[in-house]
């Protein structure tokens, strides 16, 4: 296996609306301050991968527009999944492994707001026998986190904790949505929107865009020997595992492709200091936890998590971004990422990161 | 046949979405623009590079683009086609050309109608003129342009276009 390290990440402002800015804009935001702070043009770069979905901008083939903010002239090497930009560092990631590059530039962008945001994850239901009934992404988060509370293995006091503490992580993240002191009595006492789930158990609806650069081993001691970069993050495990597409066929009160993925990248084979987990509902992230066997000397979504921003298509990306931050600023010597797409937790992607190269 | 053998080939499962659209800041200066009768592009400061209708990056450099450029509404036919089939829903009938066009000034290409001339006689390089809608017709859309025609100047050798472009081009770089 090659070493890959992460060396630089930049992310937009988490807002409700990013207003007028369109996704070449957004991008354009991101990858420009990633690049620099690497001193890196898109010339140094040998592979681009990007993740966004075109039923969000109700455009096909919307994502190919964003090339323009990469400056494509002379070509550039570049692929593109309608997936969470966290499995667009995947392909990347084993673009390195395959030596087929050396450098990559991963984005993912998307502008919820100007979507149906609560319907658009009902088109990647089962085209016959789901989708045609319209079942809503929250209606469909509620359901599992009924059967959560029916198995009694967690209470509605365990999912307002969560929004606690997402809340008051997000306090000390500028770019945060949504922050600021709460109880678990003021969550309890909220209207449930779609029983049991009330509103601020279930993640805003978030534009935003992220950009990553990640380059081998080798180039990434070079450029800090250089002093071109302060540090870097290795990806010391990684795995992506999927559950069937049907939410009937499988136990939606645990999350099995997650505990997979955990223990084929090697979450416990060291301490977790930290863990980004892509929860968008505070159910999920007590699943997560849970399903990555992790323990609560584990700070859990330090940066706030889903719930206090959640920039469909690129969360999954700003949580390893997120990780990959804090070991490179030096604050923390070994975390765990967590990214998911599709409804009840079905896939489920692990990264292990840490200051050192090596196992994870 | 009895009833539960019968192939079932198809079913309505109807999708409907609704969605608000941002142009951006490049593209809604543009459209607000071309609302009043005038094409405006902008300059990329690092490769010189003058798009339309602009999106805010340099496709070039990938780099934030802010000069606006005031556009003429002469141009250059760079390719294009006599269409003999009708388009559905398109409310000009056939035969009628689309071409690639170039405006002066301007370093990147865009497609609309060329009319009022001899099909047969049309050539690449052709310099044309944007003829506009009435007025009172004039919205959010490059459409306001009802299409161009020739100006009766013949055509131009394009490799020559391209080169002076290049050498314009050069004076906007500080890369």
């Amino acid at each position: 296996m090659r070493d890959v390290a992460i060396i630089s990440y930049a992310q937009s402002p988490q807002l409700r609306d990013a207003g007028s800015k369109n996704d070449i804009e957004q991008v354009l935001d991101v990858t420009t301050v990633a690049l620099a702070d690497a001193q890196m043009t898109i010339n140094d770069i040998d592979f681009v991968c990007s993740g966004s979905c075109d039923y969000l901008g109700g455009a096909a083939f919307a994502f190919v527009n964003a090339v323009d903010a990469l400056g494509a002239v002379p070509s550039v090497v570049e692929s593109h999944v309608e997936m969470d930009a966290a499995w667009a560092l995947y392909e990347a990631w084993m673009k390195i492994q395959t030596g087929g590059a050396d450098t990559a530039l991963i984005y993912g962008f998307g502008k919820s707001s100007h979507s149906e945001m609560r319907l658009i994850p009902t088109l990647q239901l089962d085209p016959y026998y789901y989708t045609p009934l319209w079942p809503d992404t929250i209606s469909i988060a509620a359901m599992q986190a009924q059967s959560l509370l029916d198995s009694g293995k967690y209470t509605k006091e365990d999912f307002a904790k969560v929004v606690v503490n997402s809340r008051k992580n997000a306090k000390s993240n500028p770019l945060a949505q949504l922050k600021g002191d709460v109880t678990v009595e003021q969550v309890l006492a909220e209207e449930q929107i779609v029983e049991p789930l009330s509103k601020s158990e279930c993640c805003p609806v978030t534009d935003g865009a992220s950009s990553l650069i990640m380059v081998t081993r080798e180039i990434a001691e070079k450029m800090i020997a250089e002093g071109k970069i302060k540090g870097a993050a290795f990806i010391n495990g990684l795995d992506h595992r999927i559950d069937a597409h049907g939410i009937g066929v499988r136990d939606i009160t645990t999350s099995e492709s997650c505990r997979i993925a955990g223990e084929k990248a090697g979450v416990n084979n060291g301490p977790v200091e930290v863990a980004e987990v892509y929860a968008p509902f505070a159910h999920q992230e007590l699943i997560i936890k849970e399903a990555l066997g992790l323990g609560d000397e584990t700070v859990m979504s330090p940066s706030g998590g889903t719930l206090a921003g959640h920039a469909f298509m690129t969360h999954g990306l700003d949580c390893i971004g997120n990780v990959a931050k804090s070991i490179i600023a030096g604050d923390v010597k070994r975390g765990v990422a967590h990214a998911t797409s599709g409804p009840c937790l079905q896939q489920n992607l692990v990264a292990v990161l840490s200051a050192e190269a090596g196992e994870s | 046949m009895s009833e539960e053998k019968q192939m079932v080939e198809g079913f309505e499962s109807p999708i409907n979405l609704k969605y608000s659209f941002a142009a951006g800041a490049a593209t809604s200066k543009f459209l607000n623009e071309i609302k009043q009768g005038r094409i405006v592009g902008q300059r990329s400061d690092v490769t010189g590079f003058v798009s339309v209708p602009p999106r805010g990056a340099c496709p070039m450099s990938g780099t934030p683009t802010t000069e606006e450029v005031r556009l003429p509404e002469t141009g250059t036919v760079i390719s294009y086609t006599i269409v003999h089939i009708p388009i559905p829903n398109a409310p000009v009938k056939p035969p009628f050309i689309v071409a690639n066009i170039v405006l002066d000034e301007c370093d990147q290409t865009f497609i609309h109608l060329v009319s009022e001339c001899d099909n047969e006689k049309l050539a690449i390089g052709e310099r044309v003129k944007a003829i506009w809608k009435d007025k009172a017709e004039w919205d959010l859309t490059l459409e306001n342009i009802k299409y161009f025609v020739p100006t009766g100047e013949g055509a131009i050798d394009i490799a020559e276009l391209k080169a002076k472009r290049l050498a314009e081009t050069e004076k906007y770089r500080n890369a």
